[in-house]
């Protein structure tokens, strides 16, 4: 068992939208969070990630065994958790290089692994960007910093191949993408898949898990997982839209 | 940003200053106070040439009738200048041939500070003119430089060896009469350096000398004086650490450049002198007057500084564009913390035609800190086409510090070209936690931000300049927590 979420409560500025989220993920699984706006994906990606802005009030995560939520943020990336950002940052003058750089030399620190030098670390670099189809450019260039919506999102995906994340959460990676930028999303991280990983694709829209196949989906409405299923759940909810759940949690 | 964040950035802001210590040197010092008496001695203790003493006893008259300025956006206590010694050197001052000649303890300082000479010499091919408190005690590479006519000496041998130089240059940028502290240093200023690029030649390495406060309660004064002769090109780097202390120290440098026909000069500063405790207390005054003269045509003078240190910083290096075609360059990271107050910027006096300016500064405000931008951008009624660019950021770390931009414009000329863009920001909670997910800590997180945002800064400063520069950042804000 990778990821164990039990009865997980979180507030936003003392506004609770997290209502009891129970999910269990193993390694080799990909998991889809579906559900409708305001109905809290993003919240758990959030909590997960150990952003400071949602403040847990009840229930435990355990993450390979570990208390999740006593862990730093930075711990727990350093654990190989990878938050695919739904709005990823402008850091103007930092070059992606030097943020991968510094980002996998503390990650190995953190594991009592050698650093890496820089030759390898180029190397490394090079043969994850064809991954996600991206430009030397972009290395060089500050992250995020002028990059259209569609390269900030596959930068998301090529950092993530870099930093080799044994679980990753996307965080409505397909907002802002058209079809093409969609499809190499899609099949970086399709790619990126093994037996020792998972991923947790949080969207609105059932169009990416045409792209990445989730072994199950999870609808969440008001905070709370209410409904569960194989793919075909999603296909569902696109023919019958998130009022069907709505209707059937009301019943 | 969220209370832990700001609770983090607080106790990043703490950090004791690591460069405090204190070398027990015997050294030879005057009395306390200022009359025409100390400087006599001063003078006479100096072997100075008569036009010398000359000189020094008419900025003094001058100094007597000038008051301190106030105009400055800084706030500090009266200095008594009658309560300061204005001479000190160390008391065994031999002629060195070599760095082995040097007093082993005064080594030892060096080595504290992390700029080891014979290193220096050996790896980085970095002639070094190290000024301990007031006099000079190394100068290297001489002869080297010697071969190509180059002077590089303290300014107390240049006196001596070169006055026909000094006479002509010393006083042309920045009169005796320039302001209340350029006369004060004027009368009384101790040593520093000289450097003369004869004509056409391009000095091969990078000039560098390491200041250093060491005495309790003494002024420091150095003078510098920089000539680029036609054509020639030089590249001079000063840098300065001082040791703990509780009197404020107060430093009044004066450097001047002038470049002829052709000729570049490029000066670099990073400047980290000790900034108080935590309440201000005890830090370094620095209020210094640097000035370049663009005097020939197609010169040019770039002035590129990283501050992070001092009590107080006052500071303005500025172009005069005199030549036509003359290009006058500033880059400034200036960064304060707990309770330092900074009032700095530049002058870009365009008088030639055709002259071009660039001024590039970056502030960096944390803890109580105040931080100011002051520069003026003048185009005289002569200077036909005269263009200047101007962007001045600031960056705020923690919502207890001030950041303020005092830009002022005079133009007189109806070609000229002159832009200027200004923005202030604060280092986001979502930039950190951006860089926390991805495995980096806060305090490493900020170091990376602030890095790349004064990265058009540093991108200026000579390869080991620029590591340097981004490790004092990283000291200054980062330190010792883990």
């Amino acid at each position: 068992m990778l990821l164990e979420i039990k009865n997980l409560y979180a507030n936003v500025e003392g506004k609770e939208i997290l209502r009891g989220i129970n999910l269990t993920v193993n390694k080799g699984e990909i998991h889809a969070i579906m559900g409708p706006n305001g109905s809290g994906k993003s919240t758990l990606a959030n909590v997960l990630a150990g952003h400071s802005s949602f403040e847990v009030t009840k229930g435990e995560v355990f993450y390979n065994g570990k208390n999740l939520l006593e862990l730093s943020p930075e711990d727990r990336a350093r654990e190989g958790i990878f938050l695919a950002f739904q709005y990823p940052v402008e850091l103007p003058g930092v070059s992606n290089t030097n943020l991968l750089k510094t980002a996998v030399n503390e990650i190995r620190k953190y594991r009592g692994e050698e650093q890496m030098d820089a030759v390898d670390f180029l190397q490394m670099i090079k043969q994850k960007m064809k991954l996600v189809e991206l430009d030397d450019s972009l290395l060089r260039r500050s992250v995020n910093e002028g990059f259209s919506g569609g390269e900030k999102k596959r930068n998301e995906i090529f950092q993530m191949a870099v930093l080799e994340p044994t679980l990753a959460i996307l965080d409505e990676t397909d907002s802002g993408l058209d079809i093409d930028a969609l499809r190499v999303v899609a099949n970086g991280v399709t790619k990126l898949k093994s037996a020792e990983n998972a991923t947790i694709v949080v969207t609105h829209y059932q169009r990416l898990l045409n792209y990445i196949v989730p072994d199950f989906v999870h609808v969440l409405s008001k905070g709370r997982i209410v409904k569960s299923g194989g793919k075909e759940l999603a296909v569902e909810l696109e023919e019958k839209g998130y009022d069907w759940i709505k209707e059937k949690v009301v019943a | 940003m969220s209370s832990t964040e700001v609770k983090k950035i607080e106790e990043l802001a703490n950090q004791e200053y690591k460069y405090g210590f204190v070398t027990d040197i015997e050294s030879f010092t005057l009395p306390v106070g200022l009359n025409e008496d100390i400087i006599r001695q001063l003078s006479a203790i100096k072997k100075e040439p008569e036009f010398m003493l000359e000189w020094r006893l008419k900025a003094y008259r001058h100094w007597l009738t000038m008051e301190e300025p106030h105009w400055s956006n800084v706030k500090y206590p009266a200095v008594n200048y009658q309560n300061l010694s204005y001479y000190s050197a160390p008391k065994k001052k031999p002629a060195l041939n070599s760095l082995n000649e040097v007093d082993p303890e005064l080594r030892a300082t060096f080595e504290k500070l992390g700029i080891s000479l014979e290193e220096q010499m050996r790896l980085s091919g970095v002639a070094v003119d190290a000024v301990f408190d007031s006099v000079s005690v190394a100068t290297t590479f001489k002869e080297k430089l010697g071969e190509l006519g180059i002077i590089f000496s303290s300014f107390s041998e240049a006196v001596r060896n070169h006055p026909e130089l000094v006479k002509k240059y010393l006083g042309s940028v920045v009169p005796s009469t320039d302001n209340f502290y350029a006369a004060l240093n004027s009368a009384v200023f101790s040593d520093g350096s000289f450097v003369y690029i004869p004509k056409g030649v391009r000095c091969p390495m990078e000039l560098s000398t390491y200041f250093r406060i060491n005495a309790a309660n003494t002024g420091q004064f150095e003078r510098t004086l920089i000539i680029a002769d036609e054509g020639g090109y030089v590249s001079y780097l000063e840098g300065c650490t001082a040791p703990m202390r509780d009197e404020n120290q107060l430093h009044a440098a004066v450097v001047e450049l002038v470049a002829l026909d052709n000729a570049q000069i490029k000066y670099s500063t990073v400047q980290n002198w000790y900034a108080g405790d935590k309440e201000g207390k005890g830090g370094i005054y620095n209020f210094v007057t640097k000035r370049g003269a663009c005097r020939g045509v197609n010169s040019k003078i770039s002035w590129t500084q990283v501050e992070t240190g001092s009590a107080i910083t006052w500071k303005y290096p500025s172009c005069i564009l005199q030549g036509d075609n003359s290009i006058g360059e500033f880059y400034s990271v200036a960064l304060t913390n707990n309770r330092q107050q900074a009032d700095t910027g530049t002058k870009m006096i365009h008088l030639g035609k055709n002259t071009k300016s660039t001024i590039i500064s970056k502030g960096i405000s944390a803890g109580k800190s105040q931080n100011s931008y002051r520069g003026l951008v003048k185009i005289a009624r002569k200077a036909e086409n005269a263009r200047n660019f101007s962007q001045c950021d600031s960056l705020l770390i923690g919502d207890k510090c001030g950041a303020h931009t005092f830009p002022y414009l005079e133009i007189s000329n109806p070609s000229a070209q002159v832009e200027h863009e200004a923005t202030t920001s604060k280092i986001g909670e979502d930039q950190l936690f951006y860089l926390n997910q991805r495995g980096i800590s806060t305090e490493d997180a900020i170091g990376l931000v602030v890095n790349g945002y004064c990265k058009e800064v540093f991108k200026e400063l000579p390869m080991e300049f620029a590591v340097e520069a981004q490790k004092l950042l990283s000291v200054s804000l980062e330190g010792s927590v883990g």
